[in-house]
């Protein structure tokens, strides 16, 4: 983890009160899809973590939706603004494990999102591209106006259903009506949906979302129960391998 | 050339900067990010006899210039942090810690500050009478001055060291608590501990925090627990730790003249993981701005 300035490139709303902020900073610890940064918002107290969505040697991409005070904030900020961040935190998607484990057995891969929870598998997405795999890909959200990033994942692999609940674009209904069961599953979303995901699964690693303190594991604030004991979302997660989560 | 160090009950410590209990886990972190032997001490994350999960979640709500937390002591219980989390503080940090310590009866209070004050590396006990965030214990003993002396007789009966008593703010009158610690014979005092409060979800209409009330850290509680500081400095004659809201170098001289002999930062350390360097970095400076050669000459003055 570095405490870095980062400088907003654009901040763009790309749906439905979700926006897209790219940033410009030092990426360089960045290793993993589904690693988070916290970022410092001026006259909040608390920094707020956002997965990372796209990243290279320079540049950050975080996707989010202004549903508080921080959030709002930082859908006003303009290009030029700098922005104290501490990154990279959490663990990530362990990549090789999911390509191992399909490699070895077969086990078909399944990338599954829901809302803003899509943002960190478009990095996941886009590691198992480059080596050789295109997982299917389903994405759920609300309704068409809330859809983002379909053309950004039909870029880097062509199985990419849309699923929206009341069935204004793609299929109507739930991600998980559109799972053939038993898969092995990358999965970030709502709580819920994390966990009709995780019923219809044999395997798979599931991103969480937490109210944090610190972001880094000091204040005990994210702990969960799982498996294997407490864990901190933000140290020993936010990824959570299936067999580990308790519900 | 100024003079930083300060002494707590025979521990000569380097400057006065101690990361609060809670906010710093078991040092691990942190060591990570710097050299954490510039610290005073450590105050480690508090230990109870048995292994607790805590509260459920969330457990964390922001506030104006601070935050609610209601985390509950989640830690591994006395016997594991003896087993595993002391020894890996001690590689990564040589000098005494501050092994602060929670309980649900006075007995459970007087076994557990027994089993950890004989480690080595352990410098100090500090009672946390004050955690708002649990039923039956911490805070339910540092309300009344009867149950508080009560406590500090029963763990200085079996410490092996010094035994500081971490006070509540959530008290109708903090002297009367810290002159029955002192009279059942603490070696000093650690104030304050959060103050209890609670935020509302207004989309929801329901509290933000699980537990429904947690404890307010931050900036916000400065000048409170300055004042209670001030109070408890004046009435005692033991050292008091100053805690509350701590984020520069300009708050430490404002605790020490309020009569701390030393401080301790816990929500900054949140916020900003480097927060305990920069202020022991900034301490100096600050200090010879003002004219200060020695922390000796401005404790209490005010």
């Amino acid at each position: 983890m570095k405490q870095t300035v980062c400088k907003v490139i654009k901040n763009e709303l790309i749906a439905k009160n979700t926006y897209e902020m790219l940033m410009a900073g030092d990426t360089g610890g960045i290793t993993r899809p589904g690693q988070f940064m916290d970022i410092a918002i001026n006259d909040f107290f608390l920094r707020r973590p956002f997965s990372v969505c796209y990243w290279d040697q320079d540049q950050v991409s975080v996707i989010y939706r202004a549903v508080g005070g921080g959030t709002e904030a930082m859908s006003n900020m303009a290009g030029g603004t700098e922005l104290s961040v501490l990154c990279p935190l959490g663990n990530g998607y362990d990549v090789e494990d999911c390509c191992g484990r399909h490699l070895r057995d077969g086990s078909s891969l399944l990338v599954a999102g829901g809302g803003t929870g899509t943002a960190p598998l478009y990095g996941a997405v886009k590691k198992l591209s480059e080596k050789g795999i295109r997982p299917r890909v389903l994405l759920g959200f609300g309704s068409k106006d809330e859809v983002f990033y379909e053309e950004k994942f039909k870029e880097i692999t062509s199985d990419v259903t849309i699923v929206t609940e009341d069935g204004s674009r793609g299929e109507k209904g739930m991600v998980t009506d559109f799972m053939s069961g038993g898969e092995y599953v990358l999965a970030c979303g709502p709580e819920l949906m994390l966990k009709a995901v995780w019923e219809r699964s044999s395997g798979g690693q599931f991103g969480f979302e937490s109210r944090m303190g610190c972001g880094f594991g000091a204040c005990m604030g994210c702990t969960c129960r799982t498996a294997h004991g407490s864990k901190r979302i933000c140290k020993e997660g936010p990824v959570l391998f299936r067999e580990e989560i308790v519900w | 050339m100024v003079n930083t160090k300060i002494c707590l009950s025979g521990l000569l410590l380097d400057n006065p900067v101690i990361p609060a209990s809670g906010t710093f886990g078991y040092g691990r972190e942190f060591a990570e990010l710097y050299d954490i032997n510039i610290l005073g001490s450590i105050a480690i994350k508090g230990v109870t006899l048995a292994p607790r999960f805590g509260n459920e979640a969330p457990r964390i709500a922001e506030c104006e210039k601070g935050m609610l937390n209601s985390v509950g002591l989640q830690n591994p219980g006395c016997d594991a942090v003896i087993r595993e989390e002391l020894p890996e503080l001690s590689r990564v940090f040589g000098k005494k810690i501050i092994a602060n310590v929670c309980g649900f009866s006075i007995d459970e209070y007087a076994e557990c500050a027994e089993k950890i004050s004989r480690e080595e590396q352990v410098g100090l006990i500090e009672v946390n009478i004050s955690c708002p965030n649990v039923c039956g214990g911490g805070m339910a003993f540092g309300t009344s001055p009867e149950l508080a002396a009560e406590v500090t007789r029963a763990v200085k009966a079996v410490s092996a060291k010094p035994v500081y008593m971490k006070l509540s703010p959530n008290v109708t009158d903090i002297v009367s608590i810290a002159l029955a610690c002192q009279e059942a014979g603490a070696d000093g005092l650690s104030l304050i501990n959060t103050l209890a409060g609670m935020r509302i979800d207004t989309e929801k209409r329901e509290p933000v925090l699980a537990n429904v009330t947690g404890g307010l850290s931050g900036p916000a509680i400065f000048p409170v627990a300055l004042k209670m500081v001030h109070d408890a400095a004046e009435a005692v004659d033991i050292p008091v730790i100053g805690i509350g809201g701590i984020s520069k170098a300009k708050d430490v001289l404002e605790m020490i003249m309020a009569g701390a002999h030393a401080v301790q930062i816990g929500t900054a350390n949140l916020i900003d993981p480097w927060a305990c360097r920069k202020i022991i970095e900034e301490l100096p400076l600050a200090m010879e701005r003002s004219g200060i050669g020695d922390l000796e000459e401005i404790r209490g003055t005010v």
